[in-house]
């Protein structure tokens, strides 16, 4: 099963596709050390928004554009709104 | 314990820790070379048995029906947890809250923001149904349907106008709405149980032509009160934290 | 090729946790959180990637057309989902320790017991 090449409208020859992954996975990997490196609670937010998104290509180039379309709506929107928004509910000085 | 004692002894730890990782999965047959029948067998017999196109979707909702509603509870129970968490919160502290904007220049919102959120508003809860409802056909399906209809509340609120807010939101329809979500998807299970069939069992006519909008039965149906109960979700926990933060934009729209 | 992927989960793994070890900051160690658990993400899809496959999507491609596997991109889904909602429970709980404790540092909230 593993060696068979399709030849549909939507399939790119192996070895290219295997570059693509490679070079996903690399970028992945120094987004991941970014957004642990970086401490300003703000600029991490923003640094974790474009790991979403580099998460998402990877998804797509793994076949999966279901888990691509949660990952972007989620990790690109959804957490960065939350995050940002306990981010301003904990900044004034409490009584 | 300092911490750099604590950086240290975290290192040596996490080495080994990675290193029994790394051992462990250099067990698997490598990459590309998935050898599991049970994905095969799936694949094989999937669309001529749920006339779903999406295979995906179909093992969510039909194959592993179960698990999905041991998920969604997940989400059920951690909406309604933000929820009680928050809510203490808003009840203790009844300062009035325009007197905490006065001493800081919040910046008005910009009016490209207020419009460009505007325009979108529309284009994304369309997007976002169409997504809920077509989980049988394409890469689509109920979680990513209702999270994207989530997102066009939070664009709503972007647009500036925060009276709009409190009214598309107002708590009880959103409780109201996610627990008819919840309920709907086991109600279909136990329909299933009440026609003498196990739990979960597809048991709506299938349709005709295979990734067509009205088949697959039950499939399409689950996924469409998913897609609800995760936006309504997902609204209530955005809008628990909007009423926090927003008592003191007050002067801002 | 054959193990490349893996060592990027491995890795991510390890960042992801020394972040967490290392961190004053109680939403910095929450982000943290969610970049461990996307290495499980990435480990799910690659366990399941079949050389040459496309998507397990037959709406324009002819039925057994050979197609990655299917179920761990049914997991890593709703995966995805409920990781958002797990994290804004977590956040509500970091409120709820600022305002009682006043401070955000996870390494002064261990020395405050009782």
């Amino acid at each position: 099963m593993n060696t068979l090449a399709v030849h549909t409208a939507y399939t790119v020859p192996v070895g290219m596709m295997a570059a693509l992954q490679i070079t996903l996975l690399v970028l992945v990997a120094v987004g991941a050390t970014a957004v642990v490196l970086i401490r300003a609670p703000v600029r991490q937010v923003l640094m974790l928004s474009i790991y979403g998104v580099l998460l998402a290509v990877l998804f797509l180039a793994f076949q999966a554009p279901d888990v691509t379309l949660s990952e972007l709506t989620i990790g690109a929107v959804l957490l960065p709104v939350v995050i940002l928004l306990t981010l301003a509910k904990v900044r004034k000085p409490e009584q | 314990m300092t911490p750099p004692q604590r950086r240290w002894i975290f290192l040596v730890a996490g080495a080994g820790l990675v290193a029994f990782y790394l051992w462990g999965l250099s067990g698997l047959p490598g990459f590309g070379n998935y050898p599991g029948p049970y994905g095969f067998v799936i694949l094989r017999v999937a669309v001529a048995q749920t006339n779903a196109t999406g295979v995906v979707s179909a093992i969510n909702f039909d194959y592993r029906g179960f698990d999905t509603v041991g998920e969604e509870f997940i989400l059920f129970v951690a909406a309604t947890g933000v929820a009680t968490v928050l809510r203490r919160l808003r009840g203790e502290r009844e300062r009035p809250a325009v007197d905490e904007a006065a001493d800081r220049d919040v910046p008005a919102t910009s009016s490209a923001v207020r419009m460009v959120a505007l325009l979108f508003t529309g284009p994304v809860v369309l997007a976002g149904w169409w997504l809920a409802s077509h989980a049988q056909t394409n890469p689509s399906g109920g979680f990513q349907g209702g999270v994207m209809l989530a997102t066009a509340f939070v664009l709503i609120y972007l647009s500036g106008e925060f009276l709009m807010v409190k009214r598309f939101n107002p708590a009880d329809l959103t409780d109201v709405v996610e627990a008819v979500g919840a309920g709907g998807f086991v109600a279909i299970g136990l329909a299933a149980v009440a026609m003498g069939l196990p739990y979960l069992k597809n048991f709506l006519p299938l349709g005709q032509v295979p990734g067509a909008v009205s088949s697959s039965g039950t499939i399409a149906l689950i996924s469409f009160f998913v897609g609800i109960e995760v936006a309504a979700a997902f609204i209530l926990i955005v809008g628990e934290l909007l009423e926090q933060t927003l008592l003191i934009r007050h002067g801002g729209s | 090729m054959q193990v490349f992927p893996f060592v990027v989960v491995a890795w991510i793994l390890g960042v992801g946790l020394y972040g967490v070890v290392t961190s004053r900051h109680l939403v910095h160690q929450i982000v943290c959180l969610i970049v461990v658990q996307s290495s499980t993400y990435v480990l799910l899809l690659g366990v399941g990637y079949v050389t040459g496959g496309v998507a397990p999507y037959f709406f324009d491609v002819p039925n057994h057309t050979p197609a990655v596997d299917p179920v761990v991109q049914a997991c890593a889904l709703t995966d995805v989902v409920v990781e958002a909602a797990v994290t804004a429970l977590l956040l509500s709980f970091a409120i709820q320790a600022y305002k009682r404790f006043g401070t955000l540092d996870p390494q002064e909230l261990a020395a405050l017991k009782g």
